[in-house]
């Protein structure tokens, strides 16, 4: 594992070109393109204001940076460097700035989610979507970019407005059954839309792509309801994580509950391996030059396995707030589908990985602080993780390794998220950056 | 019977008012002595009257009456008046006692009926107890019921509290949840109508507007196309071919997997088949009533519903579905009896297996081994499976001990010699040992030639001794020659001898 040098970014923007090949990052009010590989400055753009908002377009030709405060959106081209757009909302303001998925069109949600506008790079068109809703997640866009299916609320009903992207021509504009729609998802297959309720109420409603009702779930009544939501990359499953500390898996073919996975503070199935973080003094810089040579080892370097019973730690939230820090807020598959990662608010430390073919835990990786993030590997099932502290842990079936960013006067790694190809990890600290190279041929992380 | 003795006692009472005269004409209950009047002509008679008057004048006497004679010259004479005040006195006496014994009578009268009031009081008192018993009795029962109901309800209530609470707590949650909605939304509308004051009063509006050098082709090169009716037809028309694509896609897959689920299940169902019906011929040598299951019908029937049912495994039709299911599930149900048979029959052949079954036991002895057996049998594979494991470890462990120090030159020198070390102290021992033996042999050869040597000189002598004697003899020879021959004789004898045990200590040189 190599790192690489420390470079300055501001408001966590650092994103990197759909095709893998530029790193885009933003430090103040200027955009520095870097090239992946060797990091050298490529280009250098300078926006009017500080950037609140930055997203390559799919074809990683363009970039677009937006300002809220001035309600600027400034794209910049990576072929042309002089050429410039700017997109000024006027006294209507911007809330939100986003690519369609051609990337030729930008999508402006204007302040008080007035309306949505589409400007276009192509021509003079512009379009407007009245009555877009604000909420957890309202826009959605298919996975082949063909379609985008926006949550609308007028008259104080919940209407989901189906568009093709191509023409942003409205093809399907149907009410849903809520009371409060919170957001909409599409199957990674593009077929069916997934559109949930507020967690005031647990309701889950499935559409096809014509608008259809396909089924409609709803666990328990009463209690708060959904938190987070997960399709499986084949659309086989949907996960649903709730605020009762469950995860529910539906299955494609019946839409009905497959198994429910219980974050249960006593681990006594002896199929889950827990990692335990365990606080080491003095910290030992960790190796990677790997001296095993012999085929996979559990490389417990400052882990260990302790034994059956674990009791995980459990933190009681404020039952008086809204929103209370209980229930499963982050769910995310692995990319082949057989594993899912999920963490439990109330245990904060912990995250929870399980086996979809087995649909039990296979393991539980314990921190020694509140786990800030993880991501899945985009091509193999190994984990990433980060608790804010100075270091970087992954987690694979063979087993679970953590390094230390090797930078001088500590680098708290806030955020990270993976190169496409999956070869190195970009990790986000406060007003830092730095990359992670994973070497080939690490046998106790290779799968 | 109080009744009846109240009726003496009223017979009595009754008879005690009666006159006198009646009285003594009528022989009632002989209850008292002095009612009961004999009739005079017993006691006295003409003949006796001078002893009855004295008898009668004792007697008087004896009761205190003073005498009804007067003595005149010895001759005892009746004195009228004082027989009659006797008499008299008589009468009184005996009205006194007949009052006193009325008086008697009624006491044991009204004691009688006293003890019968007592007597009755007493039962209907018993009666009244056992009553009240049994009240006690019915309403502790009840008491323990109601303690069980409310027990009961006391459970109930605590479910129910507890419900009411997690309901509260819901509630609660949802109030939080809803206020902090409200104020979320009264901060946007705060916002808003702040907003909308600042846009009235402002008075240059900021339009909105694209700025871009110059327009960019679409990304995929193509032209993009005029909004029409047929654009719109041909959205639909994309949309719906992208779902029929996913349907397919669909349908086929599951087409593939109900396939091979029809497959798996005819595979299971053929041995299932196939393990039942050699059980049948087995099963027909012994007199068990349990195999009847494998019956030539069955057999038979089961034949014709494969042969049948091969026509009909490319149809995915309901009937075709349920006869499959169907077929299975009979044959699942025949296997499972088939093994609870021989569960049971393993368990029996382990105990001392009755007569009836020795029979069978032989039939199967070979399929069969008891649970016990096999479980031993288990236990001890685990345990060399356990054992093996160690040793691998330890071995691996030693390995890798080895491998993993670090050595200097000097140690690594002693060290790749270490395998050698005892077999070189051995053979250094051996060499000391032959060595030893070496010498020995080497002081014994020498002590031997030595001997040999000394030997040779005394033979010299010896010889030259020999000679000088046979020539002293010779010289001397007169007319004992046949003497000196026979000496000569026994002298070469012993020479010859001399010679033979000299030459012998040298052989072992």
């Amino acid at each position: 594992m190599n790192f690489s040098e420390v470079f300055k970014q501001s408001n966590q923007l650092c994103k990197v070109s759909p095709d893998g090949k530029y790193l885009a990052t933003c430090v103040q009010y200027r955009l520095v393109v870097r090239d992946v590989n060797t990091l050298q400055i490529l280009q250098l753009y300078t926006c009017l204001d500080q950037v609140a908002s930055m997203e390559w377009s799919s074809d990683s030709l363009f970039i677009l940076c937006a300002m809220y405060k001035r309600g600027l959106v400034q794209v910049w081209s990576l072929e042309q460097p002089d050429w410039h757009c700017k997109i000024d909302e006027g006294s209507i303001g911007l809330v939100s700035s986003r690519w369609s998925p051609d990337g030729r069109h930008i999508l402006n949600t204007t302040e008080f989610h007035l309306r949505v506008t589409v400007w276009s790079l192509c021509n003079k068109s512009v379009s407007y979507i009245k009555y877009p809703k604000a909420c957890q997640k309202g826009m959605d866009f298919s996975a082949d970019g063909r379609y985008m299916a926006l949550a609308e609320r007028r008259d104080c009903k919940d209407y989901i407005s189906v568009f093709v992207c191509d023409d942003w021509h409205l093809l399907r504009h149907f009410e849903t059954d809520t009371q409060d729609l919170a957001g909409v998802e599409w199957s990674p297959n593009g077929c069916v839309l997934a559109a949930w309720d507020s967690c005031l109420e647990y309701k889950m409603l499935l559409y096809s792509l014509d608008g259809r009702l396909l089924s409609t779930y709803s666990a328990y009544e009463w209690s708060l309801g959904i938190k987070s939501v997960a399709w499986s990359p084949s659309s086989q499953f949907l996960a649903i994580g709730s605020y009762d500390e469950k995860v529910r898996i539906l299955n494609h073919i019946t839409w009905k509950k497959l198994t429910e996975f219980e974050h249960h503070p006593t681990i006594t199935n002896s199929k889950a391996v827990v990692f335990k973080e365990v606080e080491k003094r003095p910290q030992m810089t960790l190796c990677f030059s790997f001296q095993f040579d012999s085929a996979s080892h559990r490389c417990l370097v400052s882990d260990e396995i302790p034994p059956l019973p674990v009791q995980v730690p459990v933190v009681k939230p404020d039952p008086d707030r809204a929103n209370p820090k209980i229930g499963i807020s982050a769910i995310a598959f692995s990319v082949d589908n057989r594993y899912l990662a999920t963490k439990n608010d109330c245990m904060p430390q912990s995250v929870w990985v399980w086996d979809m073919q087995r649909l039990g835990p296979t393991a539980v990786l314990e921190q020694t602080a509140p786990v800030r993030f993880f991501a899945w590997d985009p091509r193999r099932p190994r984990l990433a993780l980060c608790t804010g502290n100075t270091k970087l842990y992954l987690w694979s079936p063979a087993g679970c390794v953590s390094v230390k960013v090797p930078v001088e006067g500590g680098f708290q790694v806030q955020s990270l998220f993976w190169h496409c190809s999956g070869d190195s990890v970009v990790l986000l600290g406060k007003d830092q950056l730095c990359l992670c190279y994973m070497t080939k041929g690490h046998s106790a992380l290779v799968v | 019977m109080p009744e009846s003795s109240f009726e003496d006692i009223n017979n009595i009472y009754v008879s005690s008012t009666m006159p006198p005269s009646r009285q003594y004409s009528q022989s009632t209950i002989p209850l008292l002595p002095f009612r009961h009047y004999i009739g005079n002509t017993e006691f006295c008679t003409e003949n006796n009257t001078s002893e009855c008057m004295l008898y009668i004048s004792q007697e008087l006497l004896a009761l205190g009456f003073p005498s009804i004679f007067f003595d005149l010259n010895g001759l005892r004479e009746l004195d009228v008046i004082s027989a009659l005040n006797s008499m008299y006195g008589l009468l009184q006496m005996h009205r006194r006692a007949v009052g006193m014994l009325a008086e008697l009578e009624v006491e044991q009268l009204r004691v009688s009926s006293d003890l019968h009031c007592q007597q009755l009081t007493n039962s209907k008192l018993k009666d009244q107890l056992e009553l009240s018993k049994k009240e006690n009795l019915r309403l502790c029962e009840r008491e323990r019921q109601l303690e069980a109901n409310t027990k009961a309800l006391h459970h109930c209530l605590k479910n129910e509290k507890e419900e009411v609470q997690k309901l509260q707590n819901v509630i609660a949650s949802r109030a939080s949840q809803y206020n902090h909605n409200l104020k979320r939304k009264e901060r946007e509308f705060g916002k808003l109508k702040e907003r909308l004051n600042q846009l009235l009063t402002d008075k240059k509006d900021k339009k909105q507007g694209m700025d871009v050098l110059n327009y960019v082709g679409r990304s995929d090169g193509k032209r993009s196309q005029w909004k029409t009716g047929k654009t719109d037809s041909r959205h639909e028309s994309d949309m719906y071919k992208a779902l029929l694509n996913e349907f397919d896609k669909h349908q086929r897959e599951l087409m593939i997997e109900n396939a091979e689920l029809k497959k798996v299940l005819q595979q299971i169902k053929q041995e299932m088949v196939g393990i039942l019906s050699p059980k049948r011929q087995s099963g027909e040598t012994q007199k068990e009533e349990k195999p009847k299951e494998f019956t030539d019908q069955q057999i038979a029937s089961d034949e014709e519903e494969e042969n049948s049912f091969k026509g009909t495994s490319e149809m995915s039709c309901e009937h075709a579905r349920e006869q499959l299911s169907n077929s299975i599930r009979q044959q699942w149900r025949k296997l499972k009896d088939h093994m609870a048979n021989l569960d049971n029959k393993g368990i029996l052949k382990h105990e001392s297996p009755p007569a009836s079954l020795v029979h069978l036991g032989q039939g199967i002895n070979e399929e069969m081994i008891s649970k016990e057996v096999h479980q031993e049998e288990m236990e001890r594979l685990k345990l060399e499976i356990q054992q093996c494991k160690d040793f691998i470890h330890t071995q691996q462990q030693l390995l890798q001990q080895q491998l993993s120090t670090p050595w200097d030159e000097e140690t690594a020198a002693v060290l790749t010699d270490c395998y050698m070390l005892e077999e070189k102290e051995r053979l250094k021992e051996e060499w000391k040992t032959f060595e030893e033996q070496k010498k020995n042999f080497e002081m014994e050869r020498r002590t031997f030639t030595e001997a040999a040597i000394r030997l040779g000189h005394e033979r010299k002598m010896f010889e030259e001794d020999r000679a000088t004697w046979l020539k002293h003899q010779f010289l001397n020879m007169t007319f004992t020659d046949q003497m000196n021959l026979k000496t000569q004789n026994t002298l070469s004898e012993y020479a010859v001898q001399e010679q033979k045990h000299i030459s012998s200590p040298k052989t072992p040189l």
